[in-house]
């Protein structure tokens, strides 16, 4: 079964680390991320830009264009990884060893309905 | 309590700074007493969070007990007489407490933070007394960070933000909710003082960029902070797509030896591709505004250079299009000048010196101008006349790196007397290294 796991973490905490702080952070994140790819389990990973560079299509007719995410919360969400799990409790164990890494914030761990690769970007 | 935590919560507390201290500038109308609230809730965060761990709105937390042992503050001196020192009941703020501080400033923090910067950028004050300003209460860097990114005595620096505080307490701060008109004022205003600061980090020399590199930086991060506070804002949204287009580079700005790279020599595969990715997101979004300005009209300028895989794929005829848009809202010398470069691309040396030969006297005390003249006449093969303005150039340099790049077109010039330039070295001003 695939797992989304949405990252979500104050971006103006995020945004206000160190260089360094910032690498270590995504050289521990990759450690978690060899292992699951090692074992196969790792699908799409990304880190998306800050919610600054988003704009949000509201579906009305005809469709808006705002600028920003789609919400304003306390949390933005800023990457997401899929990853293949037998189970929930086997999802919350990637969850907490990437939390682990990457402290602060929070995963929401969400099943994947429909899941097509699509072709290799880069 | 290990280093990695005091690093986190010092983090936390960088982050939470503009809220809070903006918050606490609106209860005490006095930027010493916010300040010194501020500080003093960043002491207990520091001795409490480590053991109740952090809580889940810092800026709310630093608000409430940065107000409270304040208030306690007041209290005491009044009574004369010392109070228990009782941390535990200002510390104990749960969520709860948090929520209530949170529904308090909600709907004040997009001013709070817009009045706490707009202070530092007082028409009264001159730009170094703004930037600092800036750097030491927005940003929160120590007087000793800030004296060593502009490379003068912790003294000196002390001396300067004293002043500057000083007129921005004389001059008063403005605290009724600004009205749409004073707002965008307000906008403009800090707008220009973040780009100051990038300016700041961005024409450092090759031997004190890496020094400096933390106001470009920090630049950054108040201008994605005002965007965040102003998302529908098109000349924010450029002024953060220009500085994140321009600093995308800096890998490549600088030889081993501290010499400047201009933009065609540069190495492009230095460039930072995941700020130019953000930088033109900003600019395709700006653009759906349809309100054109000073700072997207430079983004896009820089938009171009990052979206040349190559020196050859430039468009210059766009360039040379975008920086006739900015001559109209903008005009100024230096931009004709830079127009100069990109039309010496497009329609030859000749016409280039024939846009420049007007701004002679404008220019006369400037660089750049005498360092793009002697290109186009060395391009035109009019050596003597290029030697005389490279000289010129070498007089006026701001940096070492500037003069040493003067010196070697001087001795390309020496080298072979070629009537036709190949790359000559036109540039394109402070904007585009």
């Amino acid at each position: 079964m695939l797992y989304a796991i949405l990252c979500y973490h104050d971006e103006d905490f995020v945004g206000s680390w160190s260089k360094d702080q910032d690498e270590a952070v995504m050289k521990k994140l990759a450690v978690v991320q060899e292992n699951l790819a090692k074992q196969g389990r790792l699908g799409p990973v990304a880190r998306l830009l800050p919610t600054t560079a988003a704009a949000t299509l509201r579906k009305e007719d005809p469709p808006l264009v705002l600028d920003g995410p789609y919400a304003e919360t306390k949390e933005q969400l800023l990457g997401f990884y899929i990853v293949d799990c037998k189970n929930l409790d086997e999802a919350l164990d990637v969850a907490r060893d990437l939390g682990a890494a990457n402290p602060g914030g929070a995963y929401e761990v969400r099943p994947v309905g429909v899941f097509r690769p699509g072709g290799n970007l880069t | 309590m290990s280093d990695t935590d005091t690093a986190w919560i010092e983090t936390a507390l960088t982050s939470a700074r503009p809220q809070a201290v903006g918050a606490l500038l609106r209860y005490f109308r006095d930027l010493d007493t916010a300040e010194e609230a501020f500080q003093n809730a960043c002491l207990r965060a520091l001795k409490t969070w480590p053991q109740n761990g952090p809580p889940r709105d810092p800026a709310a937390w630093l608000i409430m007990v940065g107000r409270n042992v304040a208030i306690d503050e007041v209290r005491r001196t009044r009574k004369q007489q010392p109070l228990p020192e009782d941390d535990q009941a200002i510390s104990d703020l749960d969520d709860a407490e948090g929520a209530l501080a949170e529904r308090l400033d909600g709907s004040h923090y997009r001013d709070d933070i817009l009045r706490l910067m707009f202070i530092c950028c007082h028409p009264q004050l001159p730009a170094t007394q703004q930037i600092a300003l800036a750097l030491r209460i927005v940003s929160g860097l120590t007087v000793k960070q800030i004296a060593r990114a502009f490379l003068v005595s912790d003294a000196a620096m002390e001396q300067r933000i004293t002043r500057a505080k000083a007129k921005v307490a004389e001059a008063g701060t403005p605290f009724e909710a600004p009205g749409a008109i004073e707002r965008s004022e307000r906008l403009a205003g800090v707008a220009a003082m973040i780009y100051l600061i990038f300016n700041e980090g961005y024409s450092a020399s090759g031997d004190t960029a890496e020094i400096r590199k933390p106001l470009c930086e920090e630049a950054i991060r108040l201008a994605r902070l005002l965007l965040r506070l102003f998302q529908g804002e098109p000349e924010i949204m450029g002024l953060t797509a220009l500085i994140l287009l321009q600093h995308a580079r800096s890998a490549a700005r600088f030889a081993s030896d501290g010499s400047l790279i201009l933009l065609e020599d540069q190495n492009r595969s230095l460039w930072n591709g995941t700020m130019i990715a953000e930088g033109l997101a900003l600019i395709d979004k700006a653009m759906r505004h349809r309100r054109s300005g000073p700072y997207q009209i430079q983004a896009a300028i820089a938009a171009l250079h990052a979206r040349a895989a190559t020196p050859d794929e430039t468009d210059w005829t766009q360039i040379d299009l975008l920086y006739g848009a900015l001559e109209v809202v903008q005009p100024s010398p230096v931009v004709t000048l830079n127009r100069a470069v990109a039309v010496s691309k497009v329609r030859g040396p000749q016409a280039a010196l024939e846009l420049i030969e007007p701004l002679a006297p404008k220019l006369a005390n400037y660089f750049h101008f005498y360092g793009v003249r002697g290109a186009f006449l060395m391009q035109l093969g009019r050596n003597d006349e290029a030697r005389i303005a490279f000289d010129r150039a070498i007089a006026l340099a701001n940096t070492s790196a500037e003069a040493a790049h003067i010196r070697m077109h001087i001795d390309r010039l020496i080298r072979d007397s070629q009537p036709h330039g190949t790359n000559g070295g036109t540039r394109q001003g402070a904007k585009a290294k």
